[in-house]
């Protein structure tokens, strides 16, 4: 289980962004976050996805309540989530090629040795060729870039992904592609999907079940 | 109608970028800077070790001898032959620049990376730190710390480095605040990168250009302080050949008349600063387009 409660979350001091949300994902489900742009639903994802410590309200993830966010939660419930961001440019450091921006979780987890594998096996699932590989993020297109943060979440297997807006940037054949490379992953693993956008179409097609974020906010 | 047609047929559609000139000026400067600069660095690694000629050789027969074949740059009040001299103080001017824009800006980018690293107290306490000794004049604080040894090269070199570690810890420490605010900063630490791993894997390698841009550009500033201070008696010990050292005893030589010993070393001190500052100059321009170069010293 992945579990929100009472999560009240901000940037400054007595604004916060997000009042006393409650958010519960169970294993294998895939949970639609519905919003209207600047509510505050990327600011929940990052709390989920243990980036961002909330003024108040617990997480419990997996039975176990969780204590520290970013560098102060331990290194297996950080890694136990996935993140894919909106903005594929931001979220990819422009120094390193989509083979290292890929590879990077397992050698900052001390797993380099099977890098090699396991990157040329997942570029190929997220459709990515072997040449695109070599190039830098600012050489790709954004459906490019995309594919290769997604098949970063996706490189230590985690039984949690978080999407916060992950197809806004892109057009309909990528956002469908990358769509079923997560559902794929989802069967294979049964992984828990938290999915955070504003398209109502996509998101109830794509999910088990949509919440809006007026349900969020006031339940 | 008609009229208006033929007119605007006439007109010449075409926009024209007037940016070809300025382009071509832009190059001639980085291109003399760079020939000026490789003169310099040439000259003064090579020179010393080729000629086997003494700096220090006295020759009162030949004093204040003004530009001959012989001696290209003249001699000074005794005798010795200035362009050596010249050579010499360059090199130990260089070095003193080097050095000190390198230390300075290793102390700055620590203080710098540290600030924003920690943040809180610690970064509100160094900031402050920062901004007090900002506010008291280089030259001022440079004198005082150089005041406190015997004169020497190193002294010279802490004073300079310890008055010019501040604009690059503000610098570094605001590059480091905005880099860390981004979302892949973000993807690493879900990645499970640790702490240090974010710092030199992801940080460090955003931060370097600056830094580095910074300690090119304190090259000059630094020999200038270095001269400054020679100039005024507390730099290097006299008998050395610095800049500031062949300025100053240029000094009385000058409202004799003789031009040359004041002139040349002169030359020397603004020339290849402004050479390295040229350069420094492109190549803020290729990480950072959108600001104007100008000559920032």
């Amino acid at each position: 289980m992945l579990e929100l409660d009472a999560i009240t979350a901000g940037y400054e001091r007595g604004s916060p962004v997000v009042r006393d949300a409650h958010l519960t994902v169970a294993p294998g489900e895939a949970v639609g976050l519905l919003g209207p742009s600047g509510c505050g639903k990327s600011t929940l994802a990052r709390v989920a996805a243990l980036l961002h410590r909330p003024d108040a309200g617990t997480v419990t993830l997996d039975g176990r309540p969780v204590t520290g966010w970013r560098h102060r939660a331990p290194r297996e419930q950080r890694t136990a989530i996935g993140v894919v961001f909106q903005q594929p440019r931001l979220s990819a450091d422009p120094r390193l090629s989509l083979r290292d921006l890929i590879a990077e979780p397992l050698r900052a987890t001390g797993r380099r040795g099977e890098a090699a594998a396991t990157v040329s096996e997942l570029s190929r699932t997220v459709g990515l060729g072997e040449d695109l590989l070599g190039r830098r993020p600012h050489e790709v297109s954004d459906g490019q870039l995309q594919r290769a943060c997604l098949a970063r979440a996706l490189v230590l297997r985690p039984r949690w992904l978080v999407c916060d807006e992950m197809t806004a940037m892109l057009d309909a054949s990528t956002t469908a592609a990358l769509v079923a490379v997560v559902e794929e992953y989802r069967r294979e693993r049964g992984a828990g999907l938290l999915t955070v956008g504003h398209d109502r179409v996509l998101l109830e097609r794509w999910c088990d079940r949509t919440v809006r974020w007026e349900d969020v906010t006031t339940a | 109608m008609a009229e208006l047609t033929r007119e605007l047929a006439a007109e010449p559609a075409v926009w024209r970028s007037h940016g070809r000139t300025r382009r071509s000026t832009r190059t001639l400067r980085v291109r003399t800077s760079a020939v000026i600069v490789t003169a310099v660095v040439l000259a003064v690694l090579v020179v010393p070790p080729l000629a086997h000629l003494d700096q220090q050789a006295v020759d009162l027969s030949m004093k204040l001898r003004p530009p001959s074949p012989a001696h290209p740059f003249g001699t000074d009040d005794v005798g010795r032959d200035l362009l050596l001299r010249c050579v010499y103080g360059l090199r130990v001017s260089l070095l003193v620049g080097l050095v000190a824009a390198l230390v300075a800006t290793f102390i700055g980018t620590a203080v710098g990376a540290a600030a924003a690293a920690f943040g809180g107290w610690t970064d509100r306490v160094v900031m402050r730190i920062v901004d007090t000794f900002s506010s008291i004049p280089h030259l001022l604080l440079g004198i005082f710390i150089v005041a406190m040894f015997r004169p020497g090269v190193w002294p010279v070199i802490v004073s300079v480095a310890l008055t010019h570690w501040l604009s690059t810890a503000r610098i570094v420490r605001s590059e480091v605040l905005s880099l860390r605010s981004r979302p892949y900063i973000d993807a690493a630490v879900s990645g499970g990168a640790s702490r240090w791993r974010v710092a030199v894997r992801h940080l460090l390698p955003g931060v370097l250009p600056q830094a580095g841009l910074a300690a090119v550009l304190m090259v000059p500033h630094a020999m200038w302080h270095e001269s400054a201070l020679s100039f005024l008696g507390l730099g290097l010990p006299t008998h050395q050949a610095s800049l500031g050292n062949l300025v100053q005893s240029a000094r009385s030589s000058l409202l004799a008349g003789d031009w040359w010993p004041t002139l040349f070393p002169g030359l020397l001190l603004i020339i290849p600063t402004l050479a390295i500052a040229g350069l420094a100059g492109s190549w803020r321009e290729r990480i950072n387009p959108r600001r104007r170069s100008e000559l920032m010293l």
